[in-house]
């Protein structure tokens, strides 16, 4: 991407966010850039995510999909620009539980069971109204799993556990680490239909993929990185 | 549903209604159900520090000869150090699974404080791990002749030296998790940590085996605790942020 043009615009998201939203969006980064041995992994980067709405974010491996993802979570330093979280500057208060994190690991206890973790994810988040660990794991198809330790179960089936935690945890920013990696065709487009009843809801969220998954909204702004 | 979203995308952030809002209570609660249910699953590995103990104590008669005296006089020290020994293996672990699953990143992104969870972790740590073992104290003081009047001394050393060796183990164990093998660096830098508090814990037990007043080293102990519950888990809490971003 060409980084000295200043104020460059990954997304031409001027032209798309409604003015109510360019307000306080949900979560927002300015000129924000990492480095790791003083070599540029991204960046700079300006962007917003506001209510509703979903951002791709494109790269092939190692251009730093999953590095920018964890700078937004908070669990890795920013380097240099801002991030902020309605309009605040990126800190734990103003992230307050907000930011659901799906990575590449489960997050989750391979000794315990699906409820058993969720239980416990659940009295740290919170719960969103209406919702139960029971009715998340029926809604992403595996609660017949609900009390098997989670070590005994497939890739595939902890990455839907995974899915579970976004339904049952109010965070409303949503961070997918490759949400589609393990799953099958009926669980990449589980993954389509919660992030869009998620965003019809006034969540957002920020997608990595590689590229090889067919993502559902073809209009949803696109973030690349370049090695 | 996902039809409608552009419609109703700005319209009702229902995503943020909560049903149940954290609290720090729940948080601790629900962190402790968790490492008990934990600590159930993998209560033979609870069982080895316990059958340590056990053993040790059992092999100083045999090894020292059966001098009622000469056991009496040790046995304060001897079990006090027993248990600095076997609660140290299980200390390394501490936050190493839930470094390596990716439950600290679920800590870090929840809207609680770090430190009040890693308090709550060594909390269920000291209750799992070690009060087990005092709790053998007065079988394992019989077996090597401890005075019936120290007994009491010994264990109230020990019900206030252990949670501050675990809360002082916690804020290492925090530090090395990110390192392999961590062990060795973990008992290398708990040693001199660990010194003074066995002299205080060991003053209590000789003073008290020599029927002099036992109450002042007994009270440093306590106001060491008391300095360790409030800056430990801060400390650990820096320590794991540390362990996460790495």
């Amino acid at each position: 991407m060409d980084s000295t043009a200043p104020g460059w615009d990954n997304t031409g998201l001027h032209a798309m966010i409604p003015p109510t939203a360019t307000a306080a969006p949900l979560l927002s980064a300015h000129r924000l850039a990492f480095l790791r041995n003083d070599e540029p992994v991204f960046g700079p980067l300006d962007f917003s995510l506001g209510p509703g709405e979903t951002v791709l974010v494109e790269g092939d491996n190692g251009s730093g999909k999953t590095t920018l993802l964890r700078v937004l979570a908070g669990t890795l330093p920013t380097a240099s620009g801002d991030v902020r979280f309605d309009g605040r500057p990126a800190s734990r208060d103003s992230r307050n539980g907000r930011v659901l994190w799906l990575g590449h690991r489960s997050g989750m206890n391979a000794a315990l069971s699906p409820r058993e973790n969720l239980a416990f994810l659940a009295g740290l988040y919170g719960v969103r109204a209406g919702m139960t660990a029971a009715r998340a794991m029926a809604r992403v198809g595996i609660d017949a799993w609900l009390d098997e330790p989670l070590g005994t179960l497939s890739a595939g089936q902890k990455k839907r556990v995974g899915l579970a935690r976004l339904l049952l945890l109010p965070g409303a920013i949503w961070l997918l680490d490759e949400p589609y990696a393990n799953l099958d065709r009926h669980g990449i487009e589980l993954v389509n239909q919660l992030i869009a009843e998620h965003c019809a809801t006034g969540g957002a969220a920020l997608v990595t993929s590689h590229g090889a998954v067919q993502f559902a909204d073809r209009a949803a702004r696109r973030i690349h990185l370049d090695n | 549903m996902a039809g409608t979203a552009p419609l109703t995308a700005h319209a009702v952030p229902a995503a943020r209604e909560v049903a149940r809002p954290a609290n720090a209570f729940a948080a601790c609660r629900a962190l402790l159900r968790r490492d008990f249910t934990l600590a159930w699953r993998r209560r033979g590995e609870l069982f080895l520090p316990l059958l340590y103990a056990v053993i040790v104590a059992a092999l100083f008669p045999f090894a020292l000869g059966p001098d009622p005296q000469l056991l009496g006089r040790i046995a304060g020290g001897v079990l006090l150090v027993i248990v600095v020994l076997a609660m140290l293996p299980a200390l390394e672990s501490m936050f190493r699974t839930d470094l390596d699953d990716g439950t600290l990143e679920q800590w870090l992104l929840a809207p609680q404080p770090l430190a009040l969870l890693a308090l709550t972790r060594v909390i269920a740590h000291w209750l799992t791990t070690v009060l087990p073992l005092i709790v053998v104290m007065p079988l394992l003081g019989a077996l090597l002749d401890l005075r019936v009047d120290v007994l009491p001394v010994l264990m109230l050393a020990l019900l206030l030296a252990t949670p501050l060796l675990v809360l002082l183990g916690a804020v290492l164990s925090a530090l090395a998790a990110g390192a392999r093998r961590s062990g060795i660096l973990l008992a290398l830098m708990l040693l001199p940590l660990a010194v003074p508090v066995v002299i205080f814990a060991a003053g209590a037990i000789a003073a008290a085996q020599s029927g002099m007043p036992y109450l002042a080293p007994l009270t440093w102990l306590a106001a060491a605790l008391v300095l360790a519950i409030v800056l430990a888990p801060l400390a650990c809490a820096a320590a794991l942020r540390i362990a996460v971003e790495s």
